[in-house]
Parts: structure tokens; C-alpha cells; sequence
């Protein structure tokens, strides 16, 4: 047994270091972590950073223009990205929609979106979820109905995550009546400048406009946007929920995540001493952090697993489950570190006009949006009561 | 032993449960005499015991009603009445004047470190996240030798206004040779701190119970896989969890109400203020996770609730600083 990385995988992370010292912008990795709004520019501008490099796609094989990294260098790459603040790159396009296009989408599909992804002249979003079809996806509602050499599609999604900046959107949509609900379903791409789509903002408990609503009205979408076959849009879509996750766990977002409430308790004293020096609140910090060490270890086990071939099922729903309660955790006790400054909810310092800092600690003006914006981490991408049915169901086979 | 509220006690309750409802703001709370109940006679009010200030602030918390009631009246008003300041502390008590009372300091956390010093009827000093500044007719400042009463608009006072999570509004305040009134030791703060940590606490579980009935229903209405979420056992035993915890809250709040004039006051404020942290916290969690995405959102009707929860451990002290409290004062 050898728990380290090998030598190509340590030249690897000393490679990605001195990339993100070069050619991270201080100006995007301040705001990172400062947990502020990254606008549609900033982000577009750092997946321009990480393309020239030709390091946008870890996820893709060569073939496709991607970087073609092993799992552990894909790892490695976003656990450094995340130690050194950098923007996170969008999940939408890249690790969502490429895999599934290069894997079911036609040759001319794959020609004509695939570039477009990684040039960034397109903006994915996803269209899966609807009001009332969350939990339950394949109760999806929005129907696409054959017209001529047309879908016609009427409908609504919604928690269309950064849905605002999109230019196009997958959709899970209706194509057949069904026995079974997950029939009938089709996975179709639409152009969000259609004529008939309305996107409304949905303000989120942190005070942003993080998500959508989208609206469909007779939006004619070409045939030749269907992915694969009509009716199995399902298929492909558990395709992507169990292969794509990459960095479910978010390794590199809670070490950073801890680092900085370490910092922020050193610096908040009580009675005389920092707070880190109080045995109950240092004995909350160890308890997350020594989670954190058998979670990370978890996360190799299962990457050394996926390299060596094997899908993870039941693992990938832990990793999810324990990793979204270590960064939730740490949320709270960065909140908590804070004290009354937790209280000060400066949305109007942060994007407003006026500059003047916020009062208190500078960390005071993310820390409670921080918390209250990553209650979603349990919510999306199967929400921790459906992992643990999937662990549960693993397990029992009931 | 009897756990009943007195039938006056009921009967304010009620009133102001159904002026909050016809959509009431502080003006018709204060005209209800709301603030006379939370002082006691030789103040001028007709109330102020541990049960009056439970019966208030859970109504006005199950409503998450944003009043000044607990810092200008119960905080207020109470230092100014044990300060022998009668008429001002009606003046509260009615809504006719406002009180804010400037205790925390920058770079402390709790611990009540204070640098600001009075020399010859002036203070000089910084004041951090003290609520409702702006708005005040008066500060209530404590400074090394005790506390001190200023008036809005005085000489070096100046106040820099930002809101906070629950809705409320508090300042940075600079007092630069402030003209200020010595009303007495910081000793006068002891009751009415222990009553505004009531007042907070009452308040959070009347928060609670409003998210937990508003979470119930939504699990009873929502449906995934063709029946209510609520029919699936693994949300069936959260809740039953959270209901439990919620009790607990509830009587650790009786308990502070009944204990808030006994010899163990202190004990009391330390456990229920701890307790009552955690557990709201817990709601805030929890009833977010139990509505998934739509529990996220800033147009429902949970997001005031949660972020008041939050700002009820966070104040006076968190479930953490109480926990300690609680083992210093058994030592004792
Ligand atoms: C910030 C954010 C961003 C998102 N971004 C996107 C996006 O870009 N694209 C997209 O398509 N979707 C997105 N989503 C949607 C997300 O995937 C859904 O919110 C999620 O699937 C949960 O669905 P729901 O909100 O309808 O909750 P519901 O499914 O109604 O669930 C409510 C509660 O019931 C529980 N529950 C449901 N079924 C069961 C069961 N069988 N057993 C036990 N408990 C159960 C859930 O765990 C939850 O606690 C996003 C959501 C959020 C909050």
C-alpha cells in the first residue's frame, strides 16, 4: 500500500500550482473568496484562462479537444483550483452536456456543439427540474410534440442555476405518452434566444439571483436538436447522474473552507483569548477537520476505483452526503466564529454603490451568505434523503 | 403547580395576535399597551414578570412581527426603571420615546470587554451592532464606570446604519466627548438583560413554531412520486424529531419565564439561551431541507424565519458562550 501520489501525479499538482499562481487573476480569486458574485464576463474570462491552456476540459478525452486527465489529475486539478480560490469552472457545458453528447449525440451534434463549449460562444444551462418534478424527476411535465420537421415545446423549468446568462439550455421533456414515467421522456437542446422562452430570477435566501425559472410558450425547436433516440431521454440522463460527478465530495472547498475559519477564529478573542484556544469551540473545529481527513481518504479510495474501471453506485451518494455535511458544517462554524458580526447582512456593501467596507470582520460579509447560500449543497443533485435511499437500497436491496 | 397564563396575560395575547395579523405595525402593537405590559408598576407599566414577556414576544414571534420592543422597552425601559428614570421609561414603555442600548465593542465577542470611558459628563468610545441606533431618542451607553444615557444628536455622536439578517437595523456608533448622564452602575443591566434574553427566546420559538406549522403543511400538500413527501417515513421521523426538540425548547423557555426573579436566575438565562440556540438553529436547517429547493428561496415565507433563528443564537451571547456560562455558574 501506497497512499501518495505518484511521481507524474505530484509533477502534475506542481505543474497546476505554478499555473494558478501565473495566470489566476488576483482580482477573480479575491472575489472567490470573498464569496461574492463572480459576473457572467469573469467567469466567461476564466475559462478563457484555462482553454489556452488547454485545461478547461479536464473531463474530455483528446479526441474531443479535452484534457484527457486520469481521474486523480482531474481530482488534483480541482483541489488545487479550489485551495487557490479560483472560479469554479461551470459544470453545464463541460462536465454536463459534453460527456452525454460524446457519448449519444450524433456526429454532427457532437461538431457543432462540442467547440462551442469550449470557446464559450455557447452558455449551458440545465433544464431538468420543474415545479413539480423535482425529487421526482421523471414525473417532468414540459412536452415536446413532433410537428413537421419540429418539436413544439410548451412548459416550465425551474432552479435553473445561472440560467440568466445562458444561450442555451438541455431539457428532460415529454415526447410520449408513457406506462412507466420514466418513458416517453426525450432529451432535446434549445436555444434560449427562441422565440417564446421567458426567464424569470429566483432570489435565493442569500440575496442572489442564482437560479431561474424558465418558461416555455410554443417554442419551435428543430428536430435535429434531439439527442439520441426520442423516448430515452431518461437513459441518458442517469448517464450523467451517476458517471459525471465529478468532484462531488468538494475536497478542495472544504480545505479551504477550514483554512479560513481556522483564520477567523485565530483572530476573534473572547475573554482574552483567540477563540481557536477555547477547548469547545477547538473541539468543534478538530471534529470537522478529522472528518474531513476520512472523507478525502474516501474520495481517493473511490477515484483509485474509477481509475481501475469500476462505476461507483452507493460510494459516489456517500461522498455527497458526507461531503456536503463537512462544507455545511464548516458554513456554521464560520457563521458562529463571527458571533454578533454573523448578524450584519450587508447585501447592499457587497454589489451596491457605496464602498464603504462592511462593519466588523472582513469576513463578515460573506459568512452568513456563505452559510445560507450552500444549504442548497443537501438540496440539488439528489438531495441527501434521496442518497441515503440509494445507500439504503444498495444495502437492504428492498 | 399551575402552567396557566393569568386570563389578562391571555387576553393581550390575543389582541395582539389579531392586530399583527390585520397586517399591525409597531405603532398599533404600542397602542395596545403592549409595552406597559412589559413594565413593572413601580415603572409605571402593569407587568414586566417572566410570563408577560413570554406571552408577548412568542405572539409577536409567531407573527415574526419587527417591533423595538426588545431593546427600547425591555432592555430599555428596564435599565431606565431600575435607574430611578421613571418618566422616560414610560415614554418608552408607550412608544413616545425610543431607547437603544450600546453594550458590545468592536473586536470583542461576547465577552462584554468595554474600553469606552466617561471623563466629566463625557464619553468617548466606539459601540458596535447596536440596534435600532438610528432610529433612538436616546442611547443607553455603558462605559467602564457604568452606564450612561446620551441623547440622539448630541455633540460628537455619530452613527453608520446597516441592516441585519432578521430584518432589523443596527449601527456602528462613535461617541468623540459626547455629553452623557451617569445613570448608575452596570449592575442595573442584570434583570433586564435576563428578561431581553427572554424576550429573545420566547420570540425564537414562537419563530419555530410558525416554520414547523408552515414545513407540516407543505409536507402534507407537496407531492413527489405520487404521494405527499410527508408519507415517507424517513421525513416522518425528522420531523417527529424536530417536534421533540421544539418541546424542549418550549419548556426551556417556561423555565427561564418562571425562574426570571428567583436566586438562580442566572443558571436559568445560561441553560435556556443555550438550549434554545441550538435547537433553533436545528429548525432553521432542518425546515429549509424539508421543503428542498423551494425552502431556498427569498420570496417564501420561511426565509424571515430562518434568518431570524440564526440572529436569535447569534445575539447575546451563542448556544456555545451560554454552554460555558452554564459550567462556570455550577462551579460556583
Ligand atoms: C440552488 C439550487 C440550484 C439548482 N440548480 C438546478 C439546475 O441548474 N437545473 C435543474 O434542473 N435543477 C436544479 N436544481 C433543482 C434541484 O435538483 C431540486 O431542488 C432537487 O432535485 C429537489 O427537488 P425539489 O426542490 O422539488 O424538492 P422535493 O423533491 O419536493 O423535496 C422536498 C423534500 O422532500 C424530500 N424527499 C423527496 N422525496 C423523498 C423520498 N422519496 N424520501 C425521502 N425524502 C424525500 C427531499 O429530500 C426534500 O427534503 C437546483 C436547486 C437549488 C436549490
Amino acid at each position: 500500500m501506497d497512499m501518495s501520489f505518484s511521481p507524474d501525479d505530484r509533477a502534475f499538482r506542481d505543474e497546476v500550482r505554478q499555473f494558478l499562481k501565473d495566470r489566476l487573476p488576483a482580482r477573480l480569486s479575491d472575489k472567490v473568496r470573498q464569496h461574492r458574485e463572480l459576473t457572467k464576463a469573469e467567469m466567461e474570462e476564466w475559462h478563457a484562462i484555462l482553454q489556452e491552456r488547454n485545461w478547461l476540459a479536464g473531463n474530455w478525452p483528446r479526441e474531443f479537444g479535452g484534457s484527457g486527465w486520469t481521474p486523480i489529475q482531474r481530482h488534483i486539478f480541482e483541489e488545487e483550483s479550489a485551495l487557490a480560490h479560483a472560479p469554479r469552472v461551470l459544470p453545464f457545458g463541460v462536465a454536463m452536456l459534453g460527456p452525454l453528447l460524446q457519448k449519444f449525440g450524433s456526429r454532427e451534434q457532437q461538431d457543432r456543439f462540442l467547440p462551442r463549449i469550449l470557446d464559450g460562444q455557447d452558455w449551458w444551462c440545465q433544464g431538468y427540474s420543474e415545479p413539480g418534478a423535482g425529487s421526482d424527476l421523471a414525473s417532468v411535465k414540459t412536452s415536446a410534440v413532433r410537428d413537421g420537421d419540429h418539436y413544439v415545446v410548451n412548459g416550465q423549468k425551474t432552479w435553473t442555476t445561472l440560467g440568466q446568462h445562458a444561450n442555451w439550455i438541455f431539457c428532460l421533456v415529454r415526447t410520449g405518452p408513457a406506462a412507466k414515467p420514466q418513458e416517453g421522456i426525450s432529451f432535446l437542446l434549445i436555444d434560449m434566444t427562441s422565440p417564446g422562452i421567458t426567464v424569470r430570477p429566483i432570489v435565493l435566501l442569500d440575496g442572489t439571483p442564482e437560479v431561474n425559472e424558465v418558461f416555455f410558450d410554443n417554442v419551435k425547436v428543430p428536430v435535429e436538436n434531439l439527442v439520441g433516440e426520442e423516448n430515452k431521454g431518461w437513459t441518458y440522463a442517469k448517464f450523467l447522474l451517476t458517471h459525471e460527478r465529478t468532484n462531488i465530495a468538494g475536497v478542495g472547498f472544504a480545505t479551504s473552507g477550514l483554512a479560513a475559519l481556522k483564520r477567523i477564529a485565530r483572530a476573534q478573542v473572547a475573554y482574552g483569548k483567540a477563540l481557536i484556544d477555547n477547548p469547545l469551540f477547538a473541539a468543534r473545529v478538530a471534529d470537522v477537520e478529522i472528518e474531513l481527513m476520512a472523507m478525502s481518504t474516501t474520495n481517493l479510495r473511490m477515484l483509485a476505483q474509477a481509475a481501475a474501471g469500476h462505476a461507483p453506485m452507493a460510494e459516489s451518494s456517500m461522498l455527497k452526503l458526507k461531503g456536503t455535511q463537512i462544507r455545511q458544517a464548516i458554513n456554521d462554524l464560520t457563521r458562529r466564529a463571527l458571533g454578533p458580526w454573523a448578524l450584519v447582512f450587508p447585501s447592499e456593501a457587497l454589489e451596491g454603490a457605496n464602498d464603504t467596507p462592511p462593519p466588523g470582520p472582513a469576513e463578515a460579509a460573506w459568512a452568513t451568505r456563505a452559510y445560507l447560500n450552500n444549504r442548497k449543497l443537501s438540496i440539488y443533485g439528489g438531495s441527501n434523503e434521496i442518497q441515503r435511499g440509494i445507500i439504503a437500497k444498495s444495502l437492504l436491496g428492498l | 403547580m399551575d402552567f396557566r397564563f393569568t386570563d389578562e396575560q391571555t387576553m393581550l395575547g390575543d389582541s395582539l395576535a389579531r392586530t399583527l395579523e390585520r397586517g399591525g405595525d409597531a405603532a398599533a402593537v404600542f397602542e395596545l399597551g403592549t409595552g406597559a405590559a412589559l413594565l413593572p408598576e413601580e415603572a409605571g407599566g402593569f407587568g414586566g414578570t417572566g410570563p408577560d414577556v413570554l406571552m408577548v414576544f412568542r405572539t409577536l414571534g409567531c407573527a415574526a412581527a419587527v417591533t423595538p420592543l426588545l431593546d427600547s422597552v425591555v432592555l430599555g425601559a428596564g435599565i431606565l426603571a431600575a435607574a430611578g428614570e421613571g418618566a422616560l421609561a414610560e415614554a418608552a414603555s408607550t412608544g413616545g420615546a425610543r431607547i437603544a442600548v450600546a453594550l458590545d465593542e468592536p473586536g470583542q465577542r461576547y465577552d462584554g470587554t468595554v474600553a469606552t470611558r466617561a471623563d466629566r459628563g463625557h464619553l468617548t468610545g466606539e459601540k458596535a451592532v447596536v440596534h435600532g441606533a438610528e432610529d433612538a431618542s436616546h442611547l443607553i451607553v455603558l462605559a467602564t464606570d457604568g452606564l450612561h444615557l446620551v441623547e440622539a444628536g448630541a455633540e460628537g455622536l455619530a452613527i453608520r446604519s446597516y441592516a441585519l439578517i432578521d430584518g432589523a437595523r443596527a449601527a456602528e456608533v462613535t461617541l468623540k466627548e459626547t455629553p452623557a448622564r451617569r445613570l448608575g452602575d452596570a449592575a442595573l443591566l442584570d434583570r433586564p438583560m435576563a428578561a431581553a434574553i427572554l424576550a429573545l427566546c420566547a420570540d425564537a420559538l414562537g419563530v419555530m413554531e410558525t416554520a414547523v406549522a408552515l414545513t407540516t403543511d407543505y409536507l402534507k400538500t407537496r407531492k413527489q412520486f405520487g404521494r405527499a413527501i410527508g408519507s415517507f417515513q424517513a421525513i416522518q421521523h425528522r420531523m417527529a424529531d424536530l417536534l421533540t426538540e421544539v418541546e424542549q425548547a418550549r419548556s426551556a423557555v417556561w423555565n427561564l419565564a418562571g425562574h426570571l426573579d428567583a436566586p438562580d436566575r442566572d443558571r436559568h438565562v445560561a441553560a435556556t439561551k443555550s438550549l434554545v440556540g441550538r435547537v433553533a438553529l436545528q429548525v432553521a436547517e432542518e425546515t429549509i431541507q424539508l421543503h428542498g429547493g423551494i425552502g431556498m428561496t427569498e420570496e417564501y415565507e420561511l426565509a424571515p424565519l430562518v434568518r431570524r433563528l440564526l440572529a436569535a443564537d447569534a445575539r447575546f451571547g451563542d448556544s456555545d458562550h451560554h454552554l460555558e456560562r452554564f459550567i462556570v455558574l455550577g462551579a460556583a
